[in-house]
């Protein structure tokens, strides 16, 4: 495996390895990390700058540590996963692929997130996420776990605001603060659970190597769109 | 060169902040270095730095730190402070010339105190009577700009990189327990040396990454009490405001934040009882004060820091803590490079201010 210093080489000695199996350490804040990769693993050491991931479009990205803002804005496909925190606004207009973030995500986490077809985006949070999440969601599935935060609000205010396709599935039975009326709260039943929730948990519980146990324990609740009223009312909380 | 949109620059303002709460006084070293890592988010128009606890061996006299684009705005403004103030000393600020700063205006540095004859009459205390003559300078007296005036502490401004602004300063020979920094990335207003962050009155300082929708509605109601919004930045007048809200109204910095990014009435609808009460009687009290629009700011003051951002959080902030150190930045990275290994790193909530001050050991300092 390559092993790059980003300090001591650079952007452009990064850029001309990106599609392969890479290792990158000593991150101190530099931008683009991965954007628009296609293949290739990459292991990110230290902590990455903003828009990490961006336009991914297959392959790995791994963080040690924490991101910052805008990772995995408009991704395409592929894996990012994340073993610390993340800043505002991840995954943006998320086309498809994974987003797994075993720590906290920022505020406006998975803002218009979308489905299309076979590529269907998926994000995993194993902490809890800041204001404003899956806000006008399109599309996709947004899973946020609260482990260890059992007890706590785990989304902050507005969550699903104007959100008008897409399920996000909390691991609390506490409604939301402020949620929007005009959004669906329902409980998950254990049908839904092992169809839907089992598979993607599973996998993102082996990504950071944790039992998937812990992260299924528990009931979920589910919040989406009223359907009934998709047409009259397209954008639902605004 | 290339015109705008043939090159994309991509940036956003940049602060940073370093507060020793054991009073322990640091070089502006470190600073430099975490807003350094920053340099993309600026464009090169404006950097600045505030330290506090740097002038011990005058601490009971006004600093004024005092741009001047002519010697004769140096001489009226002298004749002006002269008549005023007992002058204890003055200097230029010592400077060293870098490449990439030019355009240097006349940078003096005056130490004072208010002729208390004068001060008697006046029937002011002696920041009210410094920051009126302050405010005089900068609205009267042209070429003139009076960039910081608090006490056992100084405002470092300039156009260009705040690293560039950092080595012209020479800000590595300053110690101080409370540094901000502010790297500039100017939207609508013009990149000039007195239009730089921090702003500052008395000793209060603000450095800001965002931009103030509010900010018209704000200068009017500020400019009603006695202020002057004359910097060209919207900046200016959250340092006013702030100033009016704790020195004349006398709130807490915590309350303040409550004023300037209030919650959401739907926020404060869920809140308990007497929270409601007290929430919605700030936001009603003093509407005219809401700041709305994106912003991420550093405040600066005597003995203490507080962080802020919008109540959408529509900017970054990130904070830290190492022991009695503890650090704010707009992004992760800038404190990692000074601190690899804090106790704690964590996101502030928009409208949650973080505010830290001196322990019992710092203020004994």
């Amino acid at each position: 495996m390559k092993v790059i210093d980003i300090r001591k080489e650079g952007m452009d000695e990064v850029r001309k390895h990106e599609n392969e199996n890479l290792t990158i350490t000593g991150c101190l804040g530099e931008r683009y990390i991965g954007c628009g990769m296609r293949n290739g693993t990459i292991h990110v050491e230290g902590t990455p700058g903003n828009a990490l991931g961006s336009y991914l479009d297959g392959g790995t990205i791994f963080v040690d540590g924490n991101a910052q803002d805008a990772a995995a804005d408009t991704m395409n496909a592929g894996l990012l996963a994340i073993k610390g925190s993340a800043g505002d606004a991840l995954a943006y207009g998320m086309r498809g692929g994974r987003v797994y973030v075993l720590g906290d995500t920022g505020y406006r986490t998975g803002v218009h997130m979308k489905a299309y077809k076979d590529n269907k985006s998926i994000l995993v949070i194993g902490g809890r996420t800041g204001s404003f999440l899956g806000e006008y969601l399109a599309g996709g599935i947004i899973i946020v776990l609260g482990l260890g935060d059992e007890k706590k609000d785990i989304t902050g205010y507005f969550c699903g605001n104007g959100m008008y396709a897409g399920t996000i599935y909390l691991r609390t039975d506490k409604v939301p603060l402020n949620l929007s009326e005009k959004l669906i709260k329902r409980n998950v039943e254990e049908d839904e659970k092992d169809r839907i929730l089992r598979p993607i948990i599973s996998d993102f519980a082996a990504a950071f190597s944790i039992p998937a146990k812990r992260c299924l324990e528990g009931s979920f609740i589910a919040i989406e769109a009223d359907k009934s009223k998709s047409y009259s009312q397209l954008y639902a909380a605004v | 060169m290339k015109k705008e949109g043939e090159v994309r620059i991509s940036s956003g303002c940049a602060i940073s902040g370093i507060f020793c709460r054991d009073g322990k006084r640091i070089s502006g070293e470190a600073i430099k270095k975490s807003i350094a890592v920053m340099h993309n988010r600026s464009n090169g128009l404006g950097g600045g730095f505030a330290a506090y606890g740097i002038y011990p061996q005058y601490k009971d006299y006004f600093a004024l730190h005092i741009f001047y684009d002519s010697q004769n705005a140096r001489e009226d403004t002298e004749r002006f402070l002269d008549k005023r103030f007992d002058i204890i000393n003055l200097s230029k600020i010592p400077v060293r010339q870098t490449q990439n700063i030019s355009d240097a205006p006349l940078i003096w540095r005056y130490f004072i105190t208010p002729l208390p004859h004068l001060l008697q009459d006046s029937q002011l205390d002696e920041n009210e009577y410094t920051a009126k003559a302050t405010i005089r300078i900068n609205n009267s007296i042209e070429g003139a700009y009076v960039v910081s005036c608090g006490k056992n502490m100084g405002v470092f401004k300039a156009v260009g990189y705040p690293e560039d602004v950092a080595d012209f300063y020479r800000i590595e020979d300053y110690e101080g327990y409370s540094w901000t920094a502010h790297g500039r990335y100017p939207t609508n207003t013009p990149g000039w040396w007195a239009g730089s962050h921090p702003f500052s009155l008395l000793d209060l300082t603000v450095v800001h990454n965002g931009e103030i929708s509010s900010y018209d509605a704000n200068r009017r109601a500020v400019e009603m009490y006695g202020y002057s919004c004359n910097l060209l930045t919207d900046t200016e007048v959250i340092t006013y405001i702030l100033d009016y809200l704790t020195r004349k109204q006398g709130l807490s910095m915590k309350e303040c934040s409550e004023v300037i990014a209030a919650p959401f009435w739907t926020t404060i609808s869920i809140k308990s009882e007497e929270e409601k009460n007290r929430l919605s009687y700030l936001r009603k009290m003093f509407s005219s004060f809401l700041i709305t629009g994106p912003f991420s700011i550093l405040v600066g003051f005597n003995g203490g820091m507080m962080a802020l951002n919008d109540r959408l959080k529509l900017r970054s902030l990130v904070a830290a803590e190492k022991g009695e150190t503890v650090y704010f930045s707009s992004e992760e990275a800038a404190i990692r490079v000074i601190e690899d290994n804090p106790d704690r790193i964590w996101a502030p909530r928009g409208g949650e201010a973080v505010i830290v001050g001196l322990n019992e050991r710092g203020k004994r300092i």
